[in-house]
């Protein structure tokens, strides 16, 4: 993970006073508790020319929807058209994009200059920022899009924050980068591992996570084959035997190679990706729960607003951390940021796929005098249960879960209807939109 | 009117950039390792300077790679460069990087640019759109199919190239994954190199039968596919669509192979150029190719008569 040091980099902000923290919505629910959790905008799939095709994306009346709710907070909505267009996909993109518009979408995050241009001639009042699937490194490129019409350019996530500092000072634009979340170890655009394994389109969202597959990694040992040092030849005497055309470079008791990284996560080097100048802090993860963009909203939330509030005496807490770690499925890292990754960076072992909590229930009502809550089943709960309450303000304990009742005052075992109302005590005041979360 | 299109092939060295000018080829691919990636070999200034001599004397033409993902360091080198291998004389410069239209535009702008995004050089519109910043050419992606590069030569405003021939990139990182995997096995440098002259190679649980090479160089991690395209068998199609220049990948090969397929192109491209109506594919041309070709990699079709979904 990052150190905690004077952040090095100094940049400017473009247009913002405070840098934007830009949360994936999944759905229609998924981006309520974004925008409720302190997400200054959310970026969202439609039906086409997305590259989740898996998620659940939003039609033009959830995005009308969405967006309403939104500007209720202050909040923008981004709308992610970033595949790479086919021949067959060129005629309906300025057609799509007015519905867009007229549909009160702030920006689109396009990595295809057809999309771009298109936008930019017959949309124009549709902002383009453009996704990091072009894969920008340089603060030429940079400008050029700039120069184009684009005010904001989300990097590759190869860019070290020294590099960012260098494209800011050279362009007057907004820099958005991803600090957290699964990352695609290649360069973004440049893999098509999914076409060649299953006839599934990476760059038109039909990604299906080949880098994470394990593979065994060989030499060439044919004779007429390459160059095998003496030393390999002696720790491998099988390759001097005829008919042995490959070396394995693994021992059997080896974890296999894959190209799977470990996740992104900036949160403890919110100064120096403050004092940068990035301007808008990206999370990833449009197929990701409820839960999760709730935890890692709230947590990225507190450690802004507390920096901004006073850099000096900005101090990380580690409840911040240990929220994240909550919600986390893969292990974290800094990403390129810093350094380079190396072996520390990938996921070689076994990976446990899920987090380590569910999200329970969601709180509906509260009653203060009482004590009582009504909270909505998400996953089931019973009385005796260890849970934790969370929300975006000052919600945060853990209690016992006591007796439960139906909403007819009948008592209840368990609460194990999707969506059931519960009633319960809680040991301190919750709000309306505060979760409750149990371990696995 | 048939105008016979170019032949393209990579060049590893100026021997082998010779024997593919002597077995047929019109045009010829070379760069240097620090701008260029994925390439058959490295050409210096001087290396450029003499391949450019030999190929005019002949009627050849020389392009330069410039497809390199860019970092800020590089910006300081890329005018120099360009300005130096635009005064050699060199055709074309292939792209992918705005930031090379601009170095091109500003120091050589005799030169010819070609926009080259690998992967993602899916359609017409975005093809024409580099066409409309100063590019001549889009190099195809090669993930396309049949239907649809042939019916977007139509609506192009550039030239067409696609590749009929050889491996292709299917995977390129910054990371340095072989290094990483080595030193996670607690085998952190084995005494080899991890360049593409090593012979890596990944298989994958349920492929047992696929080699993807792998190698890794000053650009990062590159996997390369387990097949080799060849489309002799269905040149014509591409023929007739009317496309401009049809490249040979010659990466990873030896200098023999990448001879036996310029010269079984060549053949079929001649043949179809003295009689379009009569031309017939041959299974006889690719005999020398198939002798030489590695046993334990396919020749297929690419992604030409696949359907993909998403």
């Amino acid at each position: 993970m990052g150190t905690m040091t004077k952040p090095q980099f100094k940049g400017k902000r473009y247009r913002l006073d405070r840098p934007e923290l830009l949360a994936p919505a999944g759905n229609l629910e998924k981006l309520k508790f974004a925008v409720h959790y302190g997400a200054d905008a959310v970026y969202i799939g439609g039906q086409k020319y997305g590259l989740r095709s898996g998620a659940d994306n939003f039609t033009f009346e959830e995005m009308r929807e969405g967006v309403e709710f939104a500007k209720k907070y202050g909040a923008k909505v981004f709308v992610a058209t970033n595949i790479y267009a086919h021949n067959e996909d060129v005629a309906g993109i300025e057609e799509y994009l007015r519905n867009l518009y007229e549909a009160g979408i702030a920006a689109i995050i396009v990595a295809d200059p057809v999309i771009v241009d298109t936008a930019l001639r017959l949309v124009p009042g549709l902002e383009v920022h453009l996704s990091t699937q072009q894969s920008t490194l340089n603060w030429q490129a940079v400008s050029y899009w700039k120069e184009e019409g684009l005010p904001r350019v989300v990097l590759g996530r190869e860019t070290s924050l020294e590099e960012i500092a260098e494209i800011k000072q050279h362009v007057d634009i907004e820099i958005e980068s991803f600090i957290h979340g699964a990352m695609c170890s290649s360069y973004s655009g440049r893999c098509v591992l999914s076409n060649h394994f299953t006839d599934r389109d990476s760059n038109r969202g039909g990604c299906c996570q080949s880098c994470r597959w394990k593979y065994d990694l060989f030499e060439d040992a044919r004779p007429e084959g390459n160059w095998v040092s003496e030393e390999e030849q002696a720790e491998a005497p099988q390759a001097l035997q005829p008919g042995i055309t490959q070396l394995p470079l693994h021992q059997p008791e080896d974890n296999p190679f894959t190209m799977g990284s470990k996740d992104l996560c900036m949160l403890e080097s919110i100064p120096d990706l403050i004092e940068a100048g990035i301007d808008s802090f990206k999370i990833e993860g449009r197929m990701k729960s409820i839960h999760y963009v709730a935890t890692v909203v709230n947590a990225y939330r507190k450690a802004i607003d507390a920096y901004m509030a006073d850099p000096e005496g900005y101090v990380l807490k580690p409840e911040w951390l240990e929220e994240l770690q909550k919600a986390a499925n893969r292990p974290l890292n800094t990403g390129f940021f810093y350094d380079t990754p190396d072996h520390e960076d990938h996921i070689y072992e076994p990976e446990e796929k899920a987090a380590p909590y569910d999200f329970a229930g969601l709180v509906l009502e509260y009653d203060a005098e009482s004590g009582m809550a009504l909270v909505q089943q998400r996953n089931n709960f019973k009385p005796g249960q260890e849970v934790e309450f969370f929300g975006p303000d000052d919600t945060f304990f853990k209690q016992t879960v006591g007796e439960l009742w139906d909403e007819a005052g009948n008592p209840l075992d368990v609460a194990r209807h999707p969506l059931q109302r519960v009633r319960m005590k809680v040991d301190q005041p919750v709000a309306y939109f505060d979760m409750m979360r149990k371990r696995k | 009117m048939n105008n016979t299109p170019e032949l393209l092939a990579t060049a590893a060295s100026l021997e082998e950039a010779a024997a593919l000018l002597d077995a047929g080829a019109s045009a010829l691919l070379v760069g240097d390792d620090r701008f260029g990636m994925r390439l058959a070999g490295h050409f210096t200034l001087e290396d450029t300077a003499a391949v450019v001599k030999l190929a005019h004397t002949r009627g050849g033409k020389v392009y330069v790679s410039i497809n390199g993902l860019i970092p800020n360091t590089m910006l300081e080198e890329l005018p120099a460069y360009v300005k130096a291998i635009g005064e050699l004389g060199v055709d074309g410069v292939e792209f992918g990087d705005p930031a090379v239209l601009a170095a091109v535009k500003a120091e050589a702008p005799g030169m010819k640019l070609h926009w080259n995004a690998e992967m993602t050089s899916t359609n017409y519109a975005t093809a024409n759109y580099w066409g409309r910043k100063g590019a001549s050419r889009v190099v195809l992606a090669r993930e396309l199919n049949m239907d649809e590069m042939t019916e977007m030569v139509p609506h192009l405003e550039v030239e067409a190239q696609v590749q009929v021939h050889g491996m292709t990139n299917i995977y390129h990182s910054k990371r340095k994954l072989v290094a990483s995997y080595m030193s996670h096995q607690g085998r952190p440098s084995d005494g080899g190199s991890l360049g593409k002259e090593r012979g890596l190679f990944l298989i994958e649980a349920e492929r047992p039968n696929e080699k993807f090479p792998i190698y890794e160089d000053e650009n990062g991690t590159h996997i390369m596919s387990s097949d080799d395209i060849c489309i002799l068998e269905d040149l014509h199609f591409l023929l007739k669509a009317g496309v401009h220049s049809l490249k040979i990948e010659g990466l990873l090969k030896p200098v023999a192979y990448n001879v036996a397929v310029v010269k079984a192109y060549r053949h079929a491209m001649d043949v179809y150029a003295a009689d379009p109506a009569e031309y017939a594919f041959e299974e006889s041309w690719l005999d020398e190719v198939r002798a030489l070709q590695d046993p334990e990699r396919e020749l297929s079709f690419g992604f030409f008569y696949k359907e993909q979904v998403y």
